[in-house]
């Protein structure tokens, strides 16, 4: 009897073990979601014209891998991201800084970027077509105008944040203007400018996207365009999958950068 | 060294709505000498280490080092917070070399002391862990190893044990102590914990609060050479009872 019962108890116990691994349910979320899409264009009870299977999407996706064309679009689109983000983030921590240091910087700034913070960047886009064109300028503009005042407003509530205590110790050991930024706001700061630029990141990827729906000849949200005019949803579906992979990775890429640069803060 | 506060007031905000918080604190502390300050919370104690840390300024009087008015924080006056203020991402053993290194000292120097420091506070086991790895005493030991090691004239205690278990209160009483009698520091203790005071200090100040002014001074001389009988000596526990007394009433006088 005892041995009976302990069995299913203790298989019981490890399943649930089991599921308590954090990535476990996620790929059960996932699994779900496929399994249903499989079954629903199995039945065809959905025209395939509105929603294709996954092995047509499959299938799809592996002609534009060896044609070329998925790499090269990717590249187009990382690459627009990369550059417009960095420009965003490379002048929004001393922006940010100084505005989370500086009472008189922050009362001139702080209104104006809570301003334009709030008007949406896609709303800039014919702007920028009438200024810079159609080619790769204006792209990267909007994706800075998109996450700059975020990046700043967010880096400047992470200064503000830094405990009094720190910075005072380190006066009452010597320490100047200078060498505190640089030894004492910078590090303690470092996670939160990590994680403001992991979430603004997430915009700077559908901006991307948005300016390509618009005007392009290559990107992932080119491919989108051009997909809808022929009518290629199997093509749709490659693009949007891929883009949320590509967010995904880079997400993931933050994450781990601030596990190992910043244990401490864990 | 010579620290000389004199007839220093501070109030805070401006106009009808100015909030003295010191008036006229005037005192001395020579070379070698531990000097407590003892008084209810709100009777502006902080407020008098702030002054002298110069991480803020008197409204009136003034505060000088070896004659030379405080005008800013420096080197020369070491300060301990009652908050643990150990930089999270450093050591143990990098939190002791902070200083030094702002200090920009020889690598080979800032390491020999770091060594050395942790020694003084009986750390060197714990040199590689990070704070929050480290407990409250253990914290604060070295945030006072940090302070020490940036070779201040005196070292200025707010509270240092403020937020320490009892316990540990009482054996890292012992410890600084231990370390008053081996470096010969020059320490200004503030506490609202008159045993504390009067365990540690030569000489302690009591402050009245509503503004903070100091309304007695005691020199202690008793034998310090055990401090576990010293607190429960009958001259120790008659005195901490008169000096209590005087802070009750100063206390119950308050408006409520
Ligand atoms: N920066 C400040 N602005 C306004 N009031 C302050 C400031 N700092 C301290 N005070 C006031 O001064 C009084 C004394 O504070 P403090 O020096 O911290 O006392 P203690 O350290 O003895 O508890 C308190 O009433 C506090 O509210
Ligand atoms: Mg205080």
């Amino acid at each position: 009897m005892p041995s009976n019962e302990a069995d299913p108890l203790n298989r019981w116990s490890s399943l649930r073990r089991f599921m308590a691994q954090p990535w476990v349910l996620g790929l059960v979320g996932v699994a779900t979601v496929l399994l249903i899409w499989l079954l629903t264009t199995a039945s065809g009870a959905v025209d395939k014209l509105f929603l294709p299977s996954p092995q047509a999407v499959w299938q799809a996706g592996q002609a534009q891998w060896t044609s070329g064309v998925l790499v090269k679009d990717a590249v187009a689109s990382i690459q627009r991201v990369f550059i417009g983000f960095a420009l965003s983030a490379g002048l929004a921590l001393p922006i940010g800084i100084a505005m989370g240091t500086n009472q008189t910087i922050c009362r001139l700034l702080e209104p104006l970027m809570a301003l334009i913070r709030y008007m949406p960047a896609p709303a800039f886009i014919p702007l920028l077509i009438i200024y810079f064109g159609l080619e790769e300028l204006p792209k990267v503009l909007l994706i800075f105008i998109g996450t700059f005042f975020f990046n700043t407003l967010m880096i400047m509530d992470a200064v503000k944040f830094v405990p009094s205590e720190l910075v005072e110790t380190a006066l009452t050991l010597g320490g100047r203007g200078l060498p505190i930024l640089t030894r004492v706001v910078a590090p303690f700061i470092a996670p939160q400018v990590l994680d403001t630029y992991r979430i603004n990141m997430a915009s700077a990827w559908n901006l991307v996207i948005v300016a390509e729906l618009v005007a392009a000849t290559e990107g992932l949200g080119k491919r989108i365009s051009l997909a809808q005019r022929f009518l290629r949803t199997d093509e749709i579906f490659v693009g949007l999958i891929v883009i949320g992979l590509v967010g995904l990775c880079i997400d993931l890429g933050f994450r781990f950068l601030m596990r190992k640069a910043c244990a401490w803060a864990n | 060294m010579h620290l000389q506060v004199s007839s220093v007031s501070k109030s805070f905000g401006y106009g009808p709505k100015a909030k003295p918080v010191l008036d006229s604190v005037s005192f001395d502390l020579h070379s070698g000498q531990f000097l407590a300050l003892v008084g209810s919370s709100g009777s502006g104690k902080s407020t008098i280490m702030r002054l002298i840390a110069g991480l803020d300024r008197p409204s009136s009087g003034e505060i000088r080092l070896d004659g030379q008015l405080i005008r800013g924080p420096g080197a020369d006056r070491g300060m301990v917070f009652q908050k643990y203020s150990l930089y999270p991402w450093l050591t143990a053993a990098q939190n002791v070399a902070f200083g030094m290194r702002l200090q920009g000292r020889p690598k080979a120097e800032v390491r020999e002391r770091t060594a050395y420091f942790l020694e003084v506070v009986g750390l060197v086991d714990s040199a590689r862990l990070l704070p929050r790895e480290l407990s409250g005493g253990m914290q604060q030991r070295v945030a006072i190893a940090r302070s020490l090691a940036a070779e201040p004239k005196v070292l200025l205690l707010d509270e240092p044990f403020g937020a320490l278990d009892l316990q540990i209160r009482e054996s890292m009483q012992e410890f600084l102590h231990r370390l008053w009698q081996q470096t010969g520091l020059t320490a200004l203790l503030i506490t609202h914990d008159l045993e504390e005071a009067l365990l540690l200090a030569q000489q302690v100040h009591i402050m009245a609060p509503r503004p903070g002014r100091i309304v007695r001074s005691v020199n202690v001389d008793l034998d310090r050479s055990s401090l576990a009988h010293l607190r429960v000596s009958p001259p120790f526990l008659a005195l901490r009872e008169e000096l209590a007394s005087v802070l009750r009433r100063l206390d119950s006088s308050l408006p409520a």
